[in-house]
């Protein structure tokens, strides 16, 4: 009997990374998935995004381990496609019980060259996609009756100040005020929601050019490095320095395990919670 | 039960668990052993002059022993005062003589006046920050020098109270809760790279013992301004109509194994990346206004 049994989970960012891990883990104590992911990238975001190989994959490891899972192309900032997706999920499974959102993007842009497009596209992608999905799966939530858990993802810098990050970080935080209005507005419905706040995770948002460009600018003088390896090992000592255990970042499966206990039963009377899974970064 | 293998979300821990005569603490001790952790227990086990509620007895204790082994854990239960250095390391001494090692400190042992803040002496005062606050320095610096010298890491859960994010009439037990969480966040800070972690939960209203007895039946009047209940049922109905409309949950209390849920997963590997955090189990108790 696993400790998510039964129940359903829509996911938002599925196809590599955290929302891939969620789906995995979720699906291995229990739940049927409807994955979505927009498989695309998008302009004024630098960094690659995912792509539908990385879906198909997120699809194959839930049903290797015997998990079911509808997963669809959908963009958080098309509310069609999203309720599209939906419905082909909740026409397999029934309506969610679950609900995360992983999907997230950061440009790395300065302040004082940051346009308002760009601004837009964080804002739109992180918090109103967040919005969106919500706004999605409620009423068939609303319907079933049997409660629910919401999880946001946020993020740990919304406790601290961090370079290149002033749209992500508005973003990340306006999630935490949605929270909790939305936890007090469905609490009598049994429909709870929380935040999680990850530090650093080496998935593909951090571990790439772009980011390495941030790292280089921090501690090698602006000076590129000559190879992947090099620029891990500089985030690491940069990121580490950060977190009261001294690590550079966890993996996706920490944050997995607190979308589990979010999700479960377990969490039944926690509600507008900021869980913070974060080597201690926003307490430092 | 020496040649099984223990199985579960914390097996092979040791979790030394302060408060477990009854309530929370008993519960905490009953859910991890559940799941594979054996149990250093201890409680004061007799009345406090300025507390507002009677404490556990000694045969509260045995009651914890017997679920504990019901649950298939084995544990060490002793009568001792978190506010006696010597008292606690007698027990943890015992302790690690059964079993070795402790993986795990649960701080929950707690005492509160409850007074308003104008009737409070400040000897009351002090006696609630020697139980709530002194008592917890007295209950982790032992484990965490143990836990350094062994250096496999080790997670400390200190149970502070929702009370830190609202006002309530309590000024003793709140400043006590309150500073558990700055106390948290610079032991994590230290013990950081000993990968030892230091988080806290803040419950809402747990009907235990604590608050279901007919003293604090006395304060509850007094506080609604109304006559003495006629029974503990009537002091029950009140406290969920007068605590339902601070929860967003539509919940007057949770139950004591809803703390426990927090804490098994605090104390296990799960969160093993989890530091000074506070985690909420209130049904939406802090962050709702009014």
């Amino acid at each position: 009997m696993g400790r998510v049994e039964g129940k359903v989970a829509f996911i938002t960012g599925a196809a590599r990374g955290q929302g891939r891990s969620h789906a995995v883990r979720l699906a291995e104590e229990g739940a049927s998935i409807i994955a979505v992911d927009i498989c695309h990238d998008v302009d004024l975001i630098a960094m690659p995004l995912a792509t539908r190989e990385d879906l198909e994959e997120t699809v194959r490891e839930v049903e290797a381990i015997g998990g079911r899972i509808v997963a669809r192309e959908a963009d958080v900032r098309d509310s069609a496609q999203l309720e599209a997706a939906l419905a082909d999920g909740i026409a397999a499974f029934g309506p969610p019980d679950i609900v995360v959102t992983s999907a997230g993007v950061v440009p790395f842009v300065p302040f004082p060259t940051m346009s308002e497009a760009t601004w837009r596209t964080t804002i739109d992608v992180n918090l109103t996609g967040v919005y969106r999905t919500v706004k999605a799966a409620l009423p068939s939530m609303v319907e079933a009756g049997k409660g629910g858990s919401i999880v946001f993802i946020s993020s740990g810098i919304v406790f601290r100040g961090g370079g290149l990050v002033v749209d992500y970080a508005s973003s990340k935080a306006g999630v935490v005020g949605l929270m909790r209005s939305l936890a007090l507005e469905l609490g009598p419905h049994g429909i709870r929601v929380n935040t999680i706040f990850p530090t650093n995770v080496l998935t593909k948002m951090l571990d790439n050019e772009v980011f390495g460009a941030v790292v280089s600018n921090a501690v090698n003088e602006g000076r590129p490095f000559e190879s992947r390896e090099q620029r891990v090992e500089a985030m690491r000592g940069m990121l580490a320095a950060r977190n009261m255990i001294p690590l550079g970042w966890i993996e996706p499966k920490d944050i997995s395990e607190g979308v589990l206990f979010l999700a479960s039963d377990e969490a039944r009377y926690i509600t507008s919670e900021s869980l913070r899974i974060d080597l201690g970064f926003g307490g430092k | 039960m020496g040649s099984t293998v223990a199985t579960g979300r914390v097996a092979g821990k040791v979790a030394f668990i302060t408060g477990a005569a009854r309530g929370q603490g008993r519960s905490h001790a009953v859910k991890l052993a559940s799941e594979g952790a054996d149990i250093i227990a201890l409680d004061i086990c007799e009345d406090l002059p300025f507390a507002h509620s009677p404490h556990a007895t000694w045969a509260d204790m045995e009651e914890t022993v017997r679920l504990v082994e019901a649950a298939g854990g084995r544990i060490v239960a002793r009568k001792a005062d978190v506010r006696s250095r010597e008292q606690i390391d007698a027990v943890l001494a015992e302790g690690l003589e059964a079993f070795g090692k402790i993986d795990v400190v649960i701080a929950n042992a707690a005492a509160i006046a409850y007074k308003n803040v104008l009737d409070i002496t400040v000897e009351e005062f002090e006696a609630t920050l020697d139980v709530n606050l002194h008592g917890v320095f007295n209950t982790v610096q032992t484990p965490v020098r143990h836990m350094i010298e062994r250096n496999e890491g080790g997670s400390i859960i200190l149970i502070s109270s929702g009370i830190a994010y609202k006002a309530t009439p309590a000024p003793d037990y709140s400043a006590a809760k309150t500073a558990l969480i700055t106390f948290a966040r610079a032991l994590a800070n230290e013990l950081g790279p000993n990968r030892i972690r230091v988080n806290t939960i803040e419950p809402g209203y747990v009907l235990t013992p604590a608050l279901d007895n007919d003293k604090y039946g006395e304060r509850t009047a007094e506080l609604l301004g109304r006559e003495p209940f006629a029974s503990r049922e009537e002091h029950r109905a009140a406290m969920w109509d007068q605590f339902k409309p601070r929860n967003m949950l539509p919940v007057g209390w949770v139950e004591p194994e809803a703390i426990s849920n927090a804490v098994l997963w605090l104390a296990s590997d799960e969160s093993r990346y989890v530091t000074a955090e506070e985690l909420k189990v209130d049904a939406g108790f802090a962050d709702k206004s009014a």
